[in-house]
């Protein structure tokens, strides 16, 4: 993956935009966050192969942005996104890590089902 | 001493951090050992920095790594194909049920697993609730022993002293190296150890984990 840069990205989003599409969409901070340190709390968030047709879709921010898709019925977005990448298979990847490479956020958007 | 080791643990690492000095013991003594994995870590967040892995490509990458694992280990490798963090909404009478018909396969004479409700990752605890039912599933004459491997903090309070403790000092550098063939997860976890606002406990805590396997006998 690469560091976000907002033109490309907001012309990936559109080229999804309008089709039948699978969204992966995740948060976390990891299961022992509360192990090494008892005042953290775990939480987390998982959809994956949620199918969706978007209509509109955004993409805001300065080094961590924040992507929003609105959809036929309803919304999603995810905020902390800094890094991102369309894979062989055309996959639009993009997720928010931190100063030692672990994700904390994921969304990424395919025409074809996540395996 | 068994003469068929059945590892039933949901994650590739939990085996090498968890019970490698053990399983290097038994191997040592040509005794058959056989890692059942439950997932593929597909949920891990280390990624690196610089970047090695996407949420996509990192299930392949720590299948690799599992299979390396298990190559320097010398035992055999059943993957069971749940999804990581699923596996405790999974049916778990399901779960006990396929995990009895491979153990069934072996006919072990001990079941290495993580102790239910002490294993602070879900899926540990999920893992351990199926491996336990499985033998309890089976015929009281067929039984496997069951050790538990407990991690919670407050394990000793709660459960008393394990029953089984072995220092694997003996057996460290092939620890150490089956760790390492997880390569995308043990830079992370050591450095979450060094790192740890509780860092004076948790370090000595890290250190004996490592040095010192213990286990619960799990009595049915």
């Amino acid at each position: 993956m690469e560091t976000i840069q907002i033109d490309h990205v907001q012309k990936a989003l559109e080229d999804l935009a309008h089709k039948d599409v699978y969204i992966h969409l995740e948060t976390t901070n990891g299961a022992y966050a509360r192990h090494f340190d008892s005042n953290a709390y775990n939480v987390g968030a998982f959809i994956r192969n949620a199918q969706v047709k978007y209509t509109q879709a955004k993409i805001i921010g300065h080094e961590s942005y924040r992507v929003g898709l609105k959809t036929q019925l309803g919304w999603i977005y995810a905020e902390g996104l800094t890094d991102w990448e369309l894979d062989d298979q055309g996959r639009l990847l993009m997720a928010g890590h931190d100063n030692e490479g672990r994700l904390m956020v994921a969304l990424e958007i395919s025409e074809t089902p996540f395996k | 001493m068994g003469q068929h080791v059945a590892i039933i643990l949901p994650h590739p690492d939990d085996e090498a951090f968890g019970c490698s000095g053990t399983i290097l013991e038994f191997r040592e003594k040509d005794i058959p050992v056989t890692y059942f994995c439950g997932t593929l870590g597909e949920m891990g967040r280390n990624m690196g920095s610089p970047f090695f892995a996407n949420r996509e490509t990192l299930p392949e990458i720590r299948k690799e790594e599992l299979q390396d694992a298990c190559k320097e280990l010398d035992i055999n490798l059943e993957m069971l194909g749940y999804r990581d963090k699923t596996l405790e909404f999974e049916d778990r009478t399901e779960v006990a049920k396929d995990l009895k018909q491979r153990l069934e396969e072996i006919n072990p004479s001990l079941v290495i697993t993580f102790y239910p409700g002490h294993a602070v990752h879900p899926d540990h605890d999920a893992m351990g609730a199926a491996a336990i039912k499985a033998v309890e599933m089976m015929d009281e004459s067929k039984r496997p022993e069951v050790w538990a491997k407990a991690i919670t903090h407050n394990r000793r309070e709660l459960l008393g002293e394990p029953d089984i403790v072995r220092d694997v000092e003996d057996y460290f550098e092939g620890k150490m190296r089956a760790i390492e063939a997880h390569r995308s997860q043990a830079e992370g976890m050591m450095k979450q150890f060094r790192d740890s606002p509780n860092l004076k406990e948790i370090n000595s805590e890290g250190r004996k984990l490592l040095k010192y396997e213990e286990f619960y006998k799990w009595t049915f």
